[in-house]
């Protein structure tokens, strides 16, 4: 693929018609959120993250990426279910993770190598390692890419509850007014 | 476990934050940064009126924003004796970069020392003495006095001969023209020391003497070239991870065709291509994986040359070119040497060559060579190399070698001449037979006349910024002594070290830290033994030691550095953002750094400290009545870096009386490119590109061609070395640390990826080991031993390793040999070891990343 495809990609492009990035990110429509955006009290020492369902463990297949946004909808993400137990892994075989899909370099949208299970930016040629925490493998994020907690109830219900990095381009997880 | 910060908010930069420039201190291509700062109890906020940015920042910000910044970015630092939020992120509007942030540049903010934050507590806050039996904080009174009681009675009893300096030559960090000077003005003015050394290799030579010799500066073009380039070839280096965002922001709109529109708008008058790029690397890099996937694999030409050959491969390319008629003949007549006759009625001759000016960074002197320097036809007849005979020596595919050669110089449509821009790094610099090697490289660029000219150059990509001006260093003399080797053959009685940690960055490095740690705990003994005794009996009982085969150890650092821990006094320094502070970058593009922050504790800029030195032995000297010698450390009542750079850098770089700090304040980020040649009202003028009126930098003006013969590993030991040991240990930088780790060893993100150096191994290798991913191994041979982290990896070849060089958790250049070449240039590349397993991955490895580097959108 060649570098620069992606140049021209909108700045929301990604709400209008799915990730134009190459094979890996699943078509999938946005995963229903349901939860309307969330403003933190300003008076506390770390912001309140909203608790999003993002899917059930019957809608994930191994190895299959599933779109998500969270924690509102203009902060892509990306629910994957590996197959082994990861870092950070939920679920009964502790395989399922998301992640943001906004590389923490310059924001571009990345894409999920299903062969070796990393997502992939196509703008300096990043990736970071979902089945490792997100460690960025190899680029120029000064940080491993955000993941977002997760928790699944009774009913097989997923849910994301926070991120434990800085999301590219905004100054608080949260958006505050 | 990936390491993370677990934080969710930053405060916001206000609209009315002070804003200072910053040139990033890392590395050579000196990206542009604007560091942000305001009062601890007020913060912007999210309405655009509120912020800098002057945009709602209660929305999303996407792709390429200036209006976000990481946590790396931001820290609380001491300003003027307050704490002060600090955010320092790229410059958009910085030429070098625009905008773009490397992963190590874009920490800088969060490497700043911190009391609030906790970051960079390591930083050197007082002098210390070693007295008691540890090293003890004092007084800069204290602590200068013993350093020039010691070193006036070293140099009077004996000579200046005695005193050992290792000192830096560079820009950026705690270098630049500021500090290069004063430490200059010490030991080369005030003294003229001898037994000098620079920051990274054991003597005080250029690392590019061939080049320099034959009249061309290494920093001769400029980087918009690399974006008007019909071909880019690039030998021994990895530009997108040792120079990312002159990469990025300059190579791969070429390799793309987003240059194409400025390439027609400059040179309207020939045809145009996307860019195309020849690497040549034993190892297949994260450089050729981006190049193919922005350019296509067939715009790119990646030569898996065997390790140390690549002179022969120049000479097959200069070969095939003249057979082939594609030289530049014109600019040969014109430009280059003339044999005999020709060269007496030359009235070019008669013309003064380039001023000098050009020989930049200006640093050390260049005469003499160990090989000729001739006209371009008898370079031509003594380094003739059939295709053939390259093929067999580098093995590479001859039809390889052949499209090298095409395009590099066959013509383009229309019988255009081919532009044609040569980049190299430590893989000839610190390669076999550096002088020839690097002759035969600059032979290439001139025959296709491709100096001078807009995508073109023959140029060194570099490692650091460029900050030198100094007194002549002529005394120290060709070759430069080899200060390491004395060292331990019992060289020296005191040494002085600015900045230079020969225990991570020096070759036959176990058994240089053998005897110093040996020689240095002689003198600590003697100050043990001394403890209770007056000043005068201690240093009595220094010079005792030393006589006796002891050294008494100075060392001048930011942080308490390996070969620090043999140090007997130990001063603070401050670095950039701590001091106003000048340098330049590869295309040499001068910058004002300013102060934005305090420096710790009571450390000093370097420049001021050297004026402490010099003060103290004026008045030491003069105390022992040698009032002559005092005298000549007079000259040294600086009270700001400011005075350092107008007594240095303005009176005694070519240039420089036109560049004051008010006008660098002026001109920011984009500086100008010296050698400055006037001023535009209040703007300095530069020079965009070197030789451009074709006059290079030899008497006649004439550029030379270099008679460069293959003669194998040249260096002595390497073919022993290669014979007896079952791998090549290749050796250089990764992407995510600064070169020597100074600052990185005390930083989470850093330490978290790479706990120990990686050797990148093939997976064939790992099973005839019996070794996995992440376990530790030992690399020996006959010269020392280290260790490293497995990383299997098949874009090394089986029995070809490559380890990250100068880690402080597995010291690469413990296993070179002591084999230099003839000018004192350091042979790392071509180093063979054995390897063995020493442990399973220590639990630091545990959940650490061995997935590919190359970029896989799958």
């Amino acid at each position: 693929m060649k570098c620069g495809k992606l140049v021209d990609v909108g700045r929301r492009s990604f709400l209008r018609g799915g990730l134009m990035t190459g094979a890996g990110v699943a078509a999938a429509a946005v995963a229903g959120t349901g939860a309307a955006p969330a403003h933190a009290q300003t008076s506390l020492a770390r912001v309140q993250n909203p608790s999003t369902r993002l899917a059930n463990l019957a809608d994930l297949v191994v190895n299959e990426p599933l779109d998500i946004t969270y924690p509102d909808e203009d902060s892509p993400g990306v629910l994957l279910k590996l197959g082994t137990p990861v870092q950070g892994g939920v679920g009964p075989d502790g395989d399922v993770v998301a992640f943001s899909v906004m590389c923490p370099h310059k924001g571009w949208l990345m894409s999920y190598n299903t062969a070796d299970k990393t997502l992939n930016c196509p703008g300096h040629f990043s990736r970071f390692d979902c089945e490792a925490g997100g460690q960025q493998v190899w680029g120029h994020a000064t940080q491993n890419l955000p993941q977002f907690q997760l928790r699944v109830d009774e009913t097989g219900d997923i849910f994301a509850e926070g991120a434990d990095e800085l999301i590219y381009g905004r100054l608080s997880n949260v958006l505050q007014a | 476990m990936a390491f993370k910060r677990q934080i969710d908010r930053l405060p916001i930069i206000p609209a009315n934050a002070r804003v200072n420039n910053v040139t990033c201190h890392y590395c050579i291509v000196g990206c542009g940064y604007k560091a942000y700062s305001w009062p601890i109890n007020q913060q912007g906020g999210t309405a655009a009126s509120e912020n800098w940015a002057g945009v709602d920042l209660s929305e999303q910000q996407y792709q390429d924003t200036d209006a976000w910044y990481a946590p790396s970015m931001y820290n609380v630092v001491r300003q003027d004796g307050r704490d002060v939020h600090l955010v320092i992120k790229p410059d958009v509007d910085c030429v070098v970069n625009s905008g773009l942030g490397s992963i190590r540049g874009a920490r800088m903010a969060e490497n700043r020392r911190s009391e609030v934050t906790g970051t960079q507590l390591q930083r050197l806050t007082e002098p210390m003495v070693w007295r008691y039996g540890s090293w003890q904080p004092t007084s800069w009174d204290d602590a200068l006095d013993l350093v020039a009681q010691v070193t006036a009675r070293v140099v009077t009893e004996g000579s200046e001969d005695d005193l050992y300096v290792s000192m830096f030559d560079h820009g950026g960090s705690a270098g630049g023209y500021e500090n290069t000077w004063g430490t200059g003005k010490l030991y080369f003015g005030a003294m003229k020391v001898k037994n000098v050394r620079i920051h990274n290799r054991p003597a005080y030579n250029s690392e590019v003497h061939a080049t320099r010799d034959m009249g061309v500066g290494e920093l001769n073009n400029a980087y918009e070239d690399a974006e008007l380039a019909d071909t880019i070839m690039v030998v021994g280096a990895n530009p997108l991870e040792t120079q990312t965002n002159y990469f990025l922001n300059h190579w791969i709109p070429n390799l793309q065709g987003a240059t194409l529109s400025k390439k027609r708008e400059m040179m309207p008058d020939e045809p145009h291509e996307a860019g195309r790029i020849i690497i040549v690397d034993p190892r297949r890099t994260v450089t050729v994986n981006a190049c193919e996937e922005t350019a296509g694999p067939e715009n790119v030409l990646h030569l898996q040359i065997n390790s140390g050959t690549d002179m022969v491969l120049f000479n097959a390319l200069l070969t095939h070119i003249a057979d082939q008629g594609w030289v530049d003949q014109d600019f040969i007549d014109n430009h280059t040497a003339l044999g005999g006759e020709l060269a007496a009625d030359d009235a070019m001759g008669e013309v003064a060559g380039a001023s000098g000016q050009e020989m930049l960074p200006r640093k050390p002197r260049t005469e003499g060579q160990p090989t000729d320097l001739t006209t371009f036809a008898e370079a031509l007849a003594r380094n003739r190399t059939s295709i053939e005979d390259a093929a067999e020596i580098t093995g590479l595919n001859p039809a390889d070698i052949i499209k090298a050669a095409e395009w590099i110089a066959m013509p383009k449509e229309g019988g255009f001449r081919r532009r044609t821009m040569i980049g190299y790094e430590k893989g000839i610099i610190w390669g076999n037979d550096n002088y020839r090697t690097n002759g035969a490289l600059v032979n290439l660029a001139l025959a296709t006349g491709n100096i001078g000219r807009e995508g073109g150059g023959c140029v060194r990509l570099g490692g650091h910024q460029e900050g030198y001006v100094r007194p002549s260093d002529a005394h120290v003399g060709r070759p430069a002594p080899y200060v390491d080797q004395l060292i331990i053959q019992g060289g020296g009685k005191v040494h002085h070290v600015w900045a230079c940690d020969h225990y991570k960055t020096t070759l036959n490095a176990t058994e240089f830290k053998r005897v110093y740690n040996h020689r240095t705990n002689m003198v600590k003994e003697a100050m043990d033994a001394a403890a209770g005794k007056t000043r005068e009996e201690l240093v009595d009982a220094i010079v005792a030691a030393v006589n006796a085969g002891g050294l008494f150890s100075v060392n001048v650092d930011i942080i308490h550095t390996k070969i620090g821990q043999g140090a007997h006094v130990i001063l603070p320094a401050v670095e950039s953002g701590e001091m106003d502070l000048t340098s330049m970058n590869g295309e040499r593009r001068m910058r004002l750094v300013e102060r934005y922050m305090d420096g710790p504790g009571v450390a000093q800029p370097d420049c001021l400290i050297a004026a402490g030195i010099a003060q103290n032995m004026e008045r030491v000297l003069t105390e022992m009545g040698r009032t002559d010698y005092a005298a000549q450390f007079q000259g040294f009542d600086w009270l700001t870096v400011e005075d350092v750079f107008n007594d240095g850098y303005r009176q005694n770089a070519g240039g420089g009386e036109f560049v004051t700090y008010d006008r660098l304040r002026a001109m920011g980020n984009n500086g100008f490119q010296e050698p400055a040649v006037g001023l535009d009202g209040e703007t300095i003028v530069g020079t965009p590109r070197l030789y451009a009126d074709g006059k290079f930098g030899t008497e006649d003006g004439r550029a030379l061609f270099c008679v460069a013969e293959w003669n194998g590993l040249q260096a002595p030991g390497k073919e022993e070395q290669r014979a007896n040991h079952a791998f090549l240990i290749n050796n250089g930088r990764s992407n995510i640390n600064w070169q020597n780790w100074f600052l990185d060893q005390d930083n989470e993100f850093v330490r978290d990826r790479f706990p120990y150096p990686f050797i990148q191994m093939h997976p064939d290798d790992l099973a005839e080991l019996g070794v996995a991913q992440g376990d530790l191994v030992e690399v020996w041979n006959a010269d020392g031993a280290t260790q490293a982290m497995v990383y299997p990896t098949d874009t090394v070849r089986p029995k070809e390793t490559f380890m990250l060089f100068a880690s402080p958790a597995g010291v690469q250049g413990n296993v070179i040999n002591a084999g230099v070449n003839e000018l004192v240039l350091p042979n790392y590349k071509q180093t063979w070891a054995n390897i063995r397993k020493l442990s399973a991955a220590p639990a630091t490895v545990t959940g650490l990343s061995f997935k590919s580097w190359e970029y896989d959108a799958g």
